[in-house]
């Protein structure tokens, strides 16, 4: 394999089984540095399970995640922990610390991670909060706000370190279209400021398209089609169309039950 | 019953035991890493929170006080009530100081202040990792390179055994004060001999094992609330459930604690 491109993360051969379910098969793909990549896929298909797995929460049952050219999977605690001061994340709530103040949650990974002095952490914790517009929250705290804010409060806590690379599940699930395009707009502009990595897990097309170098589409655990924004505009693959036009009508079934309907509501054993 | 039928019988009794076993096994596996990094966190950094840990003494161990003394006042004349009339056949009604105060600093002090905490701090506990856990607040610990165990476990842990070994001095005083109050106003004795021969008949041996008995409670009941808490899985529910469990199985392991430690003071001290 030629490195044309200095992957900050690569994936190699990524299985996961779920109680003998398979979840993820054969997931391969490799992210240069800067680059701003989109997972789509609709729900279930497996994308918080593959974030899930990059970031080290779940071991693959097989292949390797490489951070920075680091094998994550077989790293030692120590080095695990050493490798996830690389990155930042935005979980899909936001995953506020309830019991802190929004500022104290941005300053906990500074206040953890770094000896700086405590007026340098107060002053990071005000630059990092003015990137996403909350700087007169500092004192609130999570409850106190909504969900939109939480999420850009936890944008702002992902990237207090300067991460190299930022991960987002779902970050306009649930907001309203304004706070979307502001969660968008922090994306794009954090490439531009910052020079981050991003990858980012959506269901949501329309922000896709806005933000992405490229998409890849997760279908069934695999990635069915990866590309420029550009391909997915006029997609040939007729379960991307469907995807990406959001039609009810498609290869990809709305249900996915795998007893047979009948049998299941007669609660016949089948033969 | 069909040889097929005891097969099946061990096999569920098998499991069964091999599950508490794993339990065991994870429950031991979070104390002995709590107790790594506690012993990390007095020798270098990152240090141990104190002002998290004090925080947490006054949550989980002041609130309890009124409550521990209202019940202790309680069982001391509950055991002064119920020994009289039988001192009071040998003619030695002057013995319920005695029997009070052994009673309460081996054995009652360290119990129901153990008990008392795990429904206060054992329960807030849970409840709250488990929270913690359905808001994926600690995945964003633990992938921020931040452990849970000495982040969150450890000040909750050092709390719970300093406030249930302290509570448990209370309990003692109080629940030997109660036993004083049927003395004094019911058997109409002389409270200044009550209190000498509680002085008297209570030995260094007896305040210390009761009072190594209740740090070991405090650690067991801190232990499986966070064990409890952190393991929650499937949303509020679980946190329900999480907690129950921690309370149930908090009594249960405290009192075989409790057994266990009494029959090897007995053997051996
Ligand atoms: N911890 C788990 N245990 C068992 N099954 C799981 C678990 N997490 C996810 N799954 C299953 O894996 C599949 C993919 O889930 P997920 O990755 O959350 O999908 P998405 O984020 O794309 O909506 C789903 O069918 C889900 O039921
Ligand atoms: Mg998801």
């Amino acid at each position: 394999m030629t490195a044309d491109v200095d992957p900050i993360l690569e994936l190699r051969g990524i299985e996961k089984f779920f109680e003998g379910r398979q979840v993820l098969r054969n997931i391969n793909l490799r992210v240069p540095r800067g680059e701003t990549l989109v997972i789509i896929g609709g729900s279930g298909c497996g994308k918080s399970t593959l974030l899930r797995t990059i970031i080290g929460e779940y071991a693959p049952d097989a292949g390797h995640v490489y951070i920075g050219g680091e094998d994550a999977c077989c790293a030692s605690p120590e080095r695990l922990d050493r490798i996830r001061r690389r990155f930042g994340i935005l979980f899909q709530s936001g995953a506020l610390y309830s019991s802190m103040t929004v500022g104290e949650n941005v300053a906990l990974p500074l206040r953890e991670h770094t000896d700086l002095d405590e007026k340098i952490v107060r002053m990071i914790v005000k630059m990092k909060l003015e990137l996403v517009g909350l700087r007169d929250f500092e004192d609130l705290m999570p409850a106190q706000i909504s969900g939109g804010m939480r999420k850009r409060v936890g944008l702002a806590r992902a990237i207090a370190l300067d991460p190299e690379i930022v991960f987002y599940d779902e970050p306009s699930a649930g907001l309203d279209p304004i706070a979307t395009s502001v969660i968008d707009q922090l994306i794009i502009d954090l490439r531009g400021k910052l020079g981050a990595t991003s990858l980012v897990v959506t269901h949501d097309m329309q922000s896709a398209l806005r933000i992405a170098d490229r998409i890849a589409m997760l279908y069934g655990g695999e990635f069915i089609a990866v590309g420029p924004p550009a391909e997915f505009s006029s997609p040939t693959d007729p379960r991307v169309r469907q995807f990406v036009e959001g039609l009810a009508d498609g290869p990809i079934p709305l249900r996915v039950s795998k007893t047979d309907y009948v049998t299941d509501l007669l609660g016949e054993e089948p033969v | 019953m069909s040889a097929a039928a005891w097969t099946r019988l061990l096999e569920r009794v098998g499991s069964q035991g091999e599950g508490f076993l794993a339990y065991m096994g994870g429950l031991g596996y979070l104390g002995w890493d709590a107790l790594k990094f506690t012993v990390l966190g007095l020798v270098v950094r990152p240090r141990i929170k104190a002002d998290e840990t004090f925080f947490q003494m006054v949550r989980l161990g002041v609130r309890a006080i009124p409550i521990i003394v209202l019940v202790q006042t309680f069982v001391g004349m509950i055991l002064a009530f119920q020994l009289a009339p039988v001192l009071a056949d040998y003619g030695q009604l002057d013995k319920v100081a005695t029997v009070v105060a052994i009673a309460m600093f081996r054995e009652l002090g360290p119990l129901i202040s153990a008990i008392v905490l795990t429904g206060f701090a054992g329960a807030a506990i849970a409840a709250e990792l488990g929270t913690m856990v359905v808001g994926e607040e600690i995945a964003a610990l633990r992938t921020s390179g931040i452990h849970p165990v000495r982040f969150l476990v450890v000040p909750r842990v050092i709390a719970a055994v300093l406030m249930t070994v302290a509570l448990t001095v209370v309990a003692d005083i109080v629940g030997t004060a109660g036993g004083g109050i049927v003395d004094r106003f019911i058997l109409l004795r002389d409270s200044w001999e009550y209190y000498h021969t509680v002085v008297q008949s209570l030995l260094v041996k007896d305040v210390l094992t009761g009072l190594i008995k209740s740090g070991v409670f405090g650690f067991l009941l801190v232990l499986i609330s966070c064990y409890e808490g952190l393991g929650v899985a499937g949303g509020a529910g679980g946190v329900g459930r999480a907690t129950t469990r921690s309370v149930v199985l908090s009594i249960f392991l405290i009192i075989a604690a409790d057994c266990a430690f009494t029959a090897a003071f007995y053997f051996l001290w």
